[in-house]
Formats: C-alpha cells, sequence, structure tokens
C-alpha cells in the first residue's frame, strides 16, 4: 500500500485561513489501511477543526478511492459547494482531486511516506521504491533499492553491523536480510554475480511514467 | 608520474612493503593546508589518500586536492565515492583528474550524508562501489565509457577499493570482496585494525581464496590521539575496538604517546601476517604524527622507482 501519515494540526488549520466552508475527503484505500486518512481519520480531523477554528463547517465525504474520477464524480456535489477541499488522500489522490476540482484549491491533510507494508500494530514500513524494473527475483525477495540506504546492488557497505544498518539502528541491514534470504533458500551462489549498473530510466529519473495496457485501449 | 604507472603501483609491484596515509582536505578553499600536509609527509610515505568529503562533511575537493599535493610531490590517491555523483559526473572528473597527472583512485560507496554536516541533501547512489570499478576497469581496457562509447585517450587509473574485515555479514562481506577485485580493484585498503587476531583469521580466508595474489591488501591503521578519540572510534559502526586499548589509553601517563605505542605495536603484528603488503595509516585529526609512526616502525627511507 502507500503509506501516509497526517500533517501537523496546526499545519493545516494554518493552510485553511479565511476558509468557511470545507471538505474533508478521506480515501478508501491505502491511507485507511495505514490510519492517515480513512473515513475514521476524516471524521476525527473534522470535529478538530471545528474545534479548532471558530467559523468553520467540515464536511466529511468518503470517497471509495481518490485515484479513479469515477468516485470523484460521486463527491462532486459537496466539493463544488466547499470553499476548499482538504484531501486525505496520497499525493497522487490530492493531485487527482485538483484536476476533477479545477475551480477550487485542494490542500493535503497528509504526508506520503512511501509504498509499504504493516510491519506491526501501527508500524509500517517502506518496501519499494517503484523504480520500475524489479530485480527481486536477484536478491531474494528483499529489495536493496530500497531497504539498503544506500542502495547498493552488489553488497553491503562497510557500515553493516549485527545485521543492523550504520544510518539507524532501527534499521535492517537490507544485505543482511538478502543474505539470511538466499541462505535459507540454499541460493547463496547469486550473491557472486555482479549485478549490473541500473538503467533508471525506468524509474523517477525518465520523467513523470506512464504506463499503458493496449487491449484496454482498444475499448475506447 | 604524469604518464604511466603510479609510484604506489611499481613499490608493490616490486614486492616492496608500501606505506600510505591520508591528507583531509581542508573545510575551505585554503590551499597552503592541504600543501602543508603534503610537504610534510613527502618521503615519508609512498603516497597519501585524499579524502572525499568524508564522514559526508563538506571540505574541499579529492581531486583539486590530490593535484596540489602533487604539485609538490606527494603522490596522491584520489577517493570517490558514490553518494554525490551520478555515472555521468563521476567519469567526467576523473577523466580530468587524469588529464592532471592523477593516477590512484580509491572507489567507494562513501559515508551515509546521514552522518554530516548537510544531513538534509538529496544522495545519488547511481552507481555503487563495484561497478564503478568494474566501469574504470572497462574504460582502462576496452577505451570506452559506461555507455559503451568509446573514448579516445581513457583514464587508466590504478584501481583501489575498501575491504571491512570486521563488517557483517562475513562471509557476504568476503564475497563482496571477491567481487571487487573481479571487476578491477587492485589494491584493497582495510578498515582500521585493532583485533589483531580477528583480522589474521580474516586474511586466512582471504589467503584461502587466493585474493592477496589478485589484489594488494594494504592493512589500514588508525592513531587515536586521546581517550576520547579512541572511545569516538568505538562507537562507528563496523569498528572493532577492544576494550584493552581503551583501558590502556585510560590509564595512561601520556594519551599522545600511548596512541603512537599501541599503533606501532599494530603495525608490528600486522606486517608479520601473511599477504599484507603494506600499511594505511589513519592518523584523523593528528596527521603531523604520521612521520614520527612511519620513522619509529622502521619504514625509512622509502624506496625511490
Amino acid at each position: 500500500m502507500i503509506v501516509a501519515e497526517p500533517k501537523p494540526i496546526e499545519e493545516i488549520v494554518k493552510s485553511l485561513e479565511g476558509c468557511k466552508e470545507i471538505v474533508v475527503a478521506a480515501c478508501g484505500t491505502c491511507v485507511t489501511v495505514c490510519m492517515a486518512g480513512g473515513e475514521k481519520e476524516a471524521l476525527e480531523l473534522a470535529t478538530l477543526l471545528e474545534l479548532r477554528c471558530p467559523g468553520i463547517r467540515a464536511r466529511v465525504v468518503a470517497p471509495k478511492r481518490q485515484c479513479d474520477v469515477e468516485f470523484l464524480d460521486e463527491i462532486a456535489g459537496d466539493a463544488e459547494n466547499a470553499d476548499v477541499i482538504l484531501s486525505m488522500g496520497c499525493g497522487a489522490g490530492v493531485q487527482f482531486m485538483a484536476e476533477r476540482f479545477c475551480g477550487k484549491p485542494v490542500i493535503p491533510a497528509v504526508n506520503t511516506k512511501f509504498i509499504g507494508v504493516t510491519r506491526d500494530m501501527g508500524v509500517w514500513t517502506e518496501m519499494c521504491q517503484g523504480c520500475g524494473d524489479c530485480i527481486l527475483e536477484k536478491t531474494g525477495g528483499v529489495c536493496p533499492v530500497t531497504r539498503c540506504s544506500k542502495s547498493n546492488f552488489n553488497g553491503p557497505c562497510g557500515g553493516s553491523s549485527n545485521g543492523k544498518c550504520e544510518v539507524d539502528p532501527v534499521i535492517d541491514c537490507g544485505w543482511q536480510l538478502i543474505y539470511d534470504r538466499l541462505k535459507a533458500l540454499g541460493k547463496l551462489e547469486k550473491l557472486f554475480e555482479i549485478i549490473e549498473p541500473k538503467d533508471w530510466r525506468s524509474s523517477r529519473d525518465g520523467g513523470p511514467r506512464r504506463v499503458e495496457k493496449a487491449e484496454m485501449r482498444i475499448k475506447e | 608520474m604524469s604518464e604511466g604507472k603510479s609510484n604506489l603501483q611499481k613499490i608493490l609491484e616490486a614486492g616492496i612493503f608500501s606505506v600510505t596515509a591520508e591528507i583531509g582536505p581542508p573545510m575551505s578553499a585554503d590551499a597552503d593546508f592541504v600543501r602543508k600536509r603534503a610537504v610534510e609527509l613527502k618521503g615519508k610515505i609512498d603516497a597519501a589518500n585524499v579524502t572525499d568529503n568524508q564522514t559526508a562533511i563538506v571540505r574541499m575537493s579529492s581531486i583539486i586536492a590530490s593535484y596540489l599535493a602533487l604539485l609538490e610531490d606527494m603522490e596522491p590517491v584520489v577517493q570517490m565515492t558514490c553518494r554525490d555523483r551520478n555515472r555521468i559526473a563521476i567519469q567526467s572528473d576523473l577523466l580530468g583528474a587524469y588529464a592532471l597527472g592523477l593516477r590512484n583512485v580509491l572507489c567507494l560507496s562513501g559515508d551515509h550524508q546521514s552522518f554530516g554536516n548537510h544531513p538534509q541533501a538529496k544522495n545519488v547512489y547511481d552507481i555503487d562501489s563495484i561497478q564503478l570499478l568494474q566501469a574504470l576497469k572497462k574504460m582502462k581496457e576496452e577505451k570506452v565509457f559506461m555507455s559503451g562509447k568509446p573514448t579516445k585517450k581513457p583514464a587508466e587509473f590504478f584501481l583501489g577499493a575498501t575491504a571491512n574485515p570486521f563488517a557483517d555479514p562475513e562471509e557476504l562481506q568476503l564475497i563482496r570482496l571477491q567481487k571487487k577485485i573481479r571487476v578491477g580493484a587492485q589494491f584493497i585498503q582495510t578498515q582500521a585494525i585493532y583485533d589483531v587476531d580477528r583480522f589474521a583469521a580474516w586474511m586466512e580466508k582471504v589467503r584461502k581464496a587466493g585474493l592477496h595474489k589478485k589484489a594488494y591488501i594494504l592493512a589500514g591503521i588508525l592513531v587515536n590521539k586521546s581517550l576520547k578519540s579512541i572511545e569516538m572510534t568505538k562507537k562507528v559502526a563496523g569498528m572493532l575496538v577492544p576494550d584493552v586499548f581503551v583501558e590502556r589509553m585510560k590509564n595512561a601517563a601520556s594519551q599522545e604517546s600511548e596512541g603512537v605505542k599501541i599503533a606501532l605495536e599494530l603495525i608490528e603484528a600486522i606486517r608479520k601476517i601473511d599477504g599484507v603488503s603494506g600499511i594505511h595509516i589513519m592518523a584523523v585529526g593528528w596527521e603531523s604524527i604520521v612521520p614520527e609512526i612511519v620513522k619509529k616502525a622502521g619504514f625509512l627511507p622509502r624506496p625511490a622507482i
């Protein structure tokens, strides 16, 4: 999922200066799962804003997701009547709302962090950077681009100690994880392979990306 | 040495035990600082590593400071990290370095920027240190850039890499060393050694894999000036400092003398280990002590080749 966390309330309050009618838009997918921008968090935020900012009226809408226009059409009535839309979706949701409701300011209520997993109750960790050319087959299903702080492709740096990364002791050394996994699989020989320099054009370095599925396009 | 092999390469190829040290460029544009260090070390060591924004603290460029040292007849080893430059900048800068007459390059990942004085910086890590070595070997042997496009006059560096005998996981670190040598590393500088027994055990594995015959292993020695310095060293990830050395510094009448004594003892023990081709002295923040250590260790005079 895409993991996000709520922005500080002070930052949100500041961005709403002078607004009276606001729509707080939850999103029913990723940010619901990571408890940053689901309907529950939206209701809490709306209540809090009404308490903090006298004169503000906050209405909550909860589209199934903000990254598909059909669900935005469903909330168009509420959105059009507001002074401002406060989106609790990820960065994609905020931008898509801004495109759909082009006459309205759309303000983010969360910081979008990463593609990750629920590691523990209330803990989410990063697993994927969406680099566009997956090499997990070579590395035992552990991503060196994301989980090594230096995105080393050919083994750990000299700062790996007791399974931890030198950057922060709460971070596991990605290459220790790769090693442990390949060892368990009996495939340590994979570590002798030289992984060639990456073609970063598949990543963000090639500019904003686009995926097209031809057979879906034909239907148009 | 503007053409052909570097002094360091010639010394090692002649089977002479090499002695190298470091010049940490200043956190300023002070060229005299580098010149002074270079003059102090001239004739005392075979080559001086010039660090590349070590610990991610902004300092004078390694290549420029290397050139200033070269002008004083102190052969430098340019350090090049993968942290701050993409493949375009790395290749470009190293073409320039070679054009200036620099002949040794040590390829490193680089300390993560979170340790330095600009932790807000975006890092690069376009390529890793193994891919960098591979690219520089290919440039040398096949006269091509990483893109595969040809160059008429490639940079033909004597290529170095690092190894940490104390980092984890040990087996994987050794595989990584093998990879570094396979893709082009001709000399290997190790992390600073305090635990000689553990280093000797590591060297046994290195010899077993025949790596000491494929690349020159230069053993790293750190010189501590004070108790505080050795305590800080102990805290660095991937450093193994047995408590006995900390205790010795604590109890010493003169911490400076004790620091030198420890370094000399370590050098004496390490130089006897089969497969070690040289000593690399890192006297971070106390570079002026290097000539004394080299002299007391019996490394003088340095051979002129």
